[in-house]
C-alpha cells in the first residue's frame, strides 16, 4: 500500500524501511496509511508549510518599517577601539629618530613618555570621559582622558546656538530656571554629580547647579542635552551641587550665602534671627529621568555660610556631611570699618561638619513636619534636633572641601586655613549619637558631638587643603591651593594593606600650575576607585600658555597616579579657553551608552518619545488658521520641505521640523536670520518653536551645519507678507 | 485497469510491486533527491541571495546592502540618499516586480519539482527546467537591473555632469565617485544553486528508474 506513494517522500522513506511483503508487516503499513499519514503521503504539506512561512517573510517588508537605530552588532568593526597588531618592536632608525626630534624640541626622556602616554593616534577613543563643570560660563564640558581633547560643551544655564539651546527650542528649558519677574540667563556651574547606582557611577544622568541663583539642571547622558531646571524657591545661592546619594534617591543641593528664606528682606543686624543656610534634597524620579519637586524637600539651617556637601556610603549609608565656614556668623562691612569677611570668616578655630541623618529626615518629611516656604517643604531647625535630624562635629577652621572615602568609612575635611585634613570616622559618629556624646549646643540649639569622639586621624599635608580624591590603592590626593601642589597621603583602617606606607600620612607633593582648587581621579567618588589618572584643575594658569590678552585660561593638569609612592608626575597641560572649571566627574568610557541618532524619525528629545505632530516624508505642509499659522517641514541632505513659506505680518507662527536623516553626524542646522532662530537637528529629531512674524520682508533661511556637498543650496525663503495699511 | 492506463498514458509508466523487486533504491533516489531540491529552494527564500559593500573615505564602517528574494535590507535609505545627486532612481523602483512575484514563484518551482516526481516520461525535464536555470537566471536578471539603474541617470541631478552612466558589476569590484563596491552572491543563492544541483542529480536517477519501465511499457502498447 506504501508503495503506492513511492512518488512522495513518505512513500520513498516507506519503502527504504519496509522491504519483504509478510503479514506483520502489512498490518504496520495498514496502520501508517492513516488519514493524517495519507495527507503527509501526498506531499502537498511542503508547499503549504512553504506557502505560509513564506506568507510572513511577504508580509514583513510590506508593513512600513519602524527606522531603528542600527544595532551595535551590525557594525563591523568596533569604532574607537585600537587595531589587534602584534607587538610593536623599535628599530635602530626608530631609536635613532627619536633621539633627534628629542634633541631638536629639546624633550626628555619624561616628556616622551608623558606623551606617549596621553597621544591619541586618530580614531582611538579615550578612556575615561570627564564632565568638567564650566563654571560661570553655565556649561558643561566632556574631555577626554588621558588625551585631554574637548570632545563637546554640553549647554545648561547659558543659551548655546551651535547644539540649538535657546534659539526657538530649548526656551522651555530655560525658562523652567527664571525667577518671577527675571529671565535668568546664565549660571555659575560648580559641582557636577553623575548619577550612581550602588555607589557606582550608572551613565545615565548628570546634575550640576548653579551657585548665582540657587538652581539644579539634570543633563540626559542618552543624548548629553539638558532636560531640566529646577530653582530652588526659598533661597538665592547654592554651592555644594550637586552631591547625590548612592541610589540616586536624592540630588543633594547645598546652600552657601545665607538670606532670608523665600525672598524675604532682613538688614545685617537680623542676620542671626533672619537670614538661614539650607541643604536641599530633591527627589529623583529615574523613569522619567525628571526631578520630581512635589517629592523634594529642604532642611533649615543656621546661616554658617554651608560649603560643600558629600553623601555617606556602604558603612556611612544613608548619612549626608556637609562643612560649613561662617559659624562667626560674620556679617562684614569693611565699609563701616567691621572686619571683612575675609577676616570675619576666620575668627574661630573650629567650624560645624553637618552630620545629617537622610531617612530621619525623609520620615520628618512624610510625616508632614515642615513649615513651607513659597510653596516648598522646610523642615525646622527645631524639628532638626527634636528628630535626631542634624548634628555638629568641630571642624578646624573654615574647612572647605568633605569627601568620603570609598568604602564609607571615613569623612576627610580639608582644612583651607588650617594645614591639617582631619578625618572623621563615620562608625565613631554613628556610635556618638547613639551614645548621645554632645558636649555642648550651638546658639541654635543643635547638638555638638565631642571633636575626640569622632575625630579618627589628623594629617598634616600643607599650606591650603581644599579637596579629596581617592584611588584603587588606598592613597587619598587632597589639593593644596596655596603650595600649589597635589599631596598624596595614605588612609588607614582596612586601606592599610593595599599601599606600603604607613596609615595617615602624606607621601608626596607633586607641585602644579598654578593654584590648584578641585581634583578629579578616575571615579574618585565613588565605592570603587580606578586610579590611574588625577586631573588638578588649576585656577591660574598665568604663564603656562601663550596670552590671549589679560583673560586667561585655565589649566587643567593631567597627573599620572599609576605608580604608588613618590612618583606622580604631571602628563599634560590642558587650557579650558571658557569659564572657570571648578570640579568634574571622571567616568570609564563604557560605562556611558550614547545615542548616535536618535531612536526613530520624529523624536521629541525633551519627552524622549515620538512626537505625534512631527511632520514625516511626505506629510509637510502649511496650515493657516486666521492668524494661526502651523508649518510642517522636514530635513534631509540636501533640501528643506518646503523651500518657500509665506505668512502674513502679525502671524503666530509655530514651525515643526524633523530631520528624516537616519546616520550617524548627519546634522543639519536651521536658522532664520532677522528672528534670531537657530537649531540643530540630530538624525531623527522632531523640533518645535514658536514666534511671532512682527517684521514684514523676505527672511532666508537655510542650514547651519555643514551637512552635504550640497549644504549651501539647503535653504529656502520666509516671507512674511506686510499688513495692509 | 483502465484508469491505471490512462494515468499511465499521460504521466508515464506508474511502479508495481514486480518492479520494486530488487531495484527499490532506484525509485527511491529520485524522489529523496527532488525533495532535497525543494527544501533547499524553501530554504533559499529565508537567507539573502546578494550582498554589496560600498566603500568611501566618510564611511568608516561602510555601507551595505542584501537582497532577498522578495526585500532589500541594509543602508537602502543611506544609499538611496547618495544616490538622489547622481540622478540615480530609488533602489526599491528595481526589480520591484521581480520581487514581488519572487516567492511566489519559489513556491511554484516547488510544486513543479513535486509535480515531477509523479511525471515518470522525459517531460519531467520540462517541469524543472525553472528550477534548473533559477541561480542563473536571478543573477543576470540582477545584472541587467543595476544596467538600468547605472545609466538611466536624470540629466537634472545635481552631480550629472561628474559621474556618468555606469554598471556596477553584480559579483565582484567596481568604482563609482568616490565609492567603491564589492558585490557577491550569498547563502540564498548558493542553496539555489545546491537546489539546481539536486535536480539535475534527480533526473539522471529519474531516467536510469523509469526509462526501462518506459521502454517496456512501449513495446506492451505496440504488441498488444
Amino acid at each position: 500500500m506504501a508503495d503506492k506513494f513511492l512518488d512522495t517522500p513518505h512513500g520513498a522513506l516507506n519503502a527504504l524501511i519496509y522491504r519483504g511483503n509478510t503479514m506483520k508487516n502489512r498490518q504496520l503499513k495498514f496502520a501508517l496509511a492513516s488519514p493524517l499519514a495519507f495527507l503527509f503521503a501526498v506531499g502537498a504539506p511542503i508547499p503549504v508549510i512553504g506557502f505560509s512561512l513564506a506568507r510572513s517573510v511577504i508580509a514583513a517588508p510590506l508593513q512600513a518599517p519602524v527606522e531603528q537605530a542600527p544595532p551595535e552588532s551590525k557594525k563591523k568593526k568596533k569604532i574607537g577601539a585600537a587595531k589587534e597588531e602584534k607587538a610593536v618592536e623599535f628599530t635602530p632608525a626608530n631609536f635613532a629618530e627619536i633621539q633627534k626630534l628629542a634633541n631638536d624640541r629639546k624633550l626628555t626622556p619624561d616628556d616622551l613618555l608623558a606623551a606617549a602616554k596621553t597621544y591619541q593616534p586618530s580614531g582611538r577613543h579615550d578612556e575615561y570621559i570627564m564632565f568638567a563643570s564650566g563654571g560661570h560660563s553655565g556649561q558643561m564640558f566632556v574631555i577626554g582622558v588621558p588625551s585631554m581633547r574637548l570632545l563637546r560643551s554640553i549647554a545648561v544655564f547659558t543659551p548655546e546656538p551651535w547644539q540649538g539651546y535657546g534659539y526657538g527650542v530649548g526656551e522651555d528649558v530655560l525658562k523652567e530656571g527664571d525667577i518671577p519677574g527675571q529671565e535668568l540667563r546664565w549660571g555659575d556651574t560648580h559641582h557636577p554629580a553623575l548619577s550612581e547606582t550602588k555607589g557606582d557611577y550608572d551613565g545615565e544622568f548628570l546634575f550640576i547647579g548653579d551657585k548665582a541663583n540657587a538652581r539644579l539642571a539634570v543633563i540626559d547622558l542618552r543624548d548629553f542635552e539638558t532636560k531640566q531646571i529646577v530653582k530652588n524657591p526659598i533661597t538665592m545661592s547654592d554651592h555644594g551641587a550637586a552631591f547625590v546619594t548612592p541610589n540616586t534617591d536624592y540630588v543633594i543641593e547645598g546652600g552657601q550665602y545665607a538670606v532670608p528664606f523665600g525672598n524675604a528682606y532682613a538688614t545685617a543686624e537680623e542676620y542671626q534671627k533672619a537670614y538661614r543656610g539650607m541643604v536641599t534634597f530633591w527627589k529623583f524620579d529615574r523613569a522619567k529621568g525628571r526631578i520630581d519637586i512635589s517629592q523634594s524637600f529642604a532642611l533649615e539651617l543656621p546661616p554658617y555660610w554651608q560649603d560643600l556637601f558629600d553623601a555617606g556610603k556602604l558603612a556611612s549609608d544613608g548619612l549626608i556631611f556637609g562643612n560649613c565656614f561662617n559659624s562667626e556668623l560674620a556679617t562684614g562691612g569693611i565699609e563701616l570699618n567691621k572686619p571683612p569677611f575675609e577676616a570675619g570668616t576666620a575668627q574661630r578655630d573650629m567650624d560645624y561638619l553637618h552630620i545629617i541623618d537622610t531617612k530621619k529626615a525623609e520620615a520628618a518629611f512624610k510625616a508632614g513636619k515642615f513649615e513651607k516656604v513659597n510653596g516648598f517643604p522646610v523642615i525646622k531647625i527645631e524639628t532638626l534636633i527634636a528628630d535626631q535630624i542634624l548634628f555638629f562635629a568641630p571642624e578646624p577652621k573654615s574647612p572647605h572641601g568633605v569627601d568620603v572615602t570609598p568604602n564609607g568609612q571615613y569623612v576627610v575635611v580639608a582644612g583651607k586655613l588650617d594645614p591639617h585634613v582631619t578625618v572623621y570616622s563615620t562608625s565613631k559618629i554613628k556610635a556618638a549619637i547613639a551614645d548621645k556624646k554632645f558636649s555642648s549646643k550651638d546658639s541654635y540649639g543643635i547638638p555638638i558631638l565631642d571633636f575626640d569622639a569622632v575625630m579618627e586621624a589628623q594629617v598634616e599635608l600643607g599650606l591650603g587643603p581644599l579637596h579629596t580624591q581617592f584611588d584603587d590603592k588606598g592613597y587619598a590626593y587632597t589639593s593644596l591651593f596655596l603650595d600649589s601642589a597635589v599631596a598624596r597621603w595614605t588612609l588607614g583602617g582596612e586601606y592599610s594593606s593595599l599601599h606600603p606606607e604607613q596609615p595617615w600620612k602624606l607621601v608626596t607633593k607633586t607641585p602644579v600650575q598654578y593654584n590648584i582648587g578641585h581634583l578629579c581621579a578616575a571615579e574618585g567618588d565613588t565605592v570603587s576607585p580606578d586610579g590611574k589618572y588625577l586631573i588638578a584643575m588649576n585656577k591660574w594658569a598665568i604663564d603656562r600658555f601663550f596670552p590671549t590678552g589679560p583673560l586667561l585660561a585655565q589649566n587643567f593638569q593631567l597627573l599620572d597616579i599609576m605608580q604608588g609612592g613618590a612618583a606622580m608626575p604631571v602628563l599634560y597641560d590642558s587650557p579650558i579657553g571658557v569659564g572657570e572649571p571648578h570640579y568634574c566627574q571622571m567616568i570609564k568610557a563604557d560605562k556611558l551608552h550614547p545615542w548616535t541618532i536618535y531612536p526613530e524619525i520624529g523624536w521629541d528629545p525633551q519627552k524622549q518619545a515620538i512626537d505625534p505632530l512631527a511632520p514625516k516624508a511626505g506629510q509637510e505642509k502649511v496650515v493657516r488658521n486666521g492668524k494661526e499659522v502651523e508649518v510642517f517641514m522636514t530635513a534631509v541632505r540636501s533640501h528643506y520641505f518646503p523651500e518657500n513659506v509665506e505668512v502674513n505680518e502679525g502671524d503666530n507662527v509655530t514651525w515643526h521640523i524633523t530631520s528624516l536623516e537616519r546616520t550617524m553626524d548627519a546634522t543639519h542646522g536651521f536658522c532664520i536670520g532677522g528672528y534670531n532662530i537657530n537649531l540643530s537637528l540630530e538624525p531623527g529629531e522632531a523640533a518645535t518653536f514658536r514666534f511671532v512674524a512682527n517684521k514684514a520682508g523676505v527672511y532666508p533661511y537655510y542650514c547651519t551645519e555643514f551637512c552635504s556637498a550640497l549644504h549651501l543650496e539647503m535653504a529656502g525663503y520666509f516671507r512674511v507678507k506686510p499688513a495692509a495699511k | 485497469m483502465t484508469s491505471v492506463s490512462f494515468i499511465s498514458n499521460i504521466l508515464g509508466p506508474r511502479v508495481s510491486s514486480n518492479d520494486l523487486l530488487g531495484r527499490r533504491m532506484h525509485f527511491v533516489i529520485p524522489t529523496i533527491m527532488l525533495s532535497l531540491a525543494r527544501l533547499a529552494l524553501i530554504i533559499s527564500v529565508f537567507l539573502p541571495y546578494w550582498h554589496m559593500t560600498l566603500e568611501a573615505p566618510q564611511y568608516p564602517n561602510g555601507l551595505e546592502l542584501t537582497a532577498y528574494v522578495n526585500h532589500l535590507e541594509g543602508d537602502v535609505r543611506e544609499i538611496d540618499g547618495l544616490n538622489h545627486y547622481i540622478g540615480m532612481r530609488k533602489l526599491n523602483d528595481a526589480a520591484s516586480l521581480e520581487r514581488a512575484l519572487g516567492v511566489w514563484m519559489v513556491i511554484a518551482m516547488v510544486v513543479l519539482i513535486e509535480m515531477a516526481g509523479l511525471v515518470h516520461t522525459k517531460w519531467a525535464l520540462l517541469l524543472v527546467i525553472p528550477a534548473l536555470l533559477f541561480p542563473v537566471g536571478f543573477l543576470v536578471d540582477l545584472q541587467f537591473w543595476l544596467y538600468s539603474h547605472g545609466h538611466n541617470l536624470d540629466p537634472a541631478a545635481p552631480l550629472s555632469s561628474s559621474v556618468k552612466p555606469f554598471v556596477p558589476p553584480a559579483l565582484g569590484v567596481g568604482t563609482i565617485g568616490q565609492f567603491r563596491t564589492i558585490a557577491s552572491a550569498e547563502a540564498g543563492w548558493y542553496f539555489a544553486c545546491v537546489s539546481s544541483l539536486f535536480v539535475a542529480a534527480a533526473l539522471f536517477f529519474h531516467r536510469r528508474a523509469f526509462k526501462p519501465l518506459f521502454d517496456k511499457m512501449q513495446i506492451a502498447k505496440a504488441g498488444g
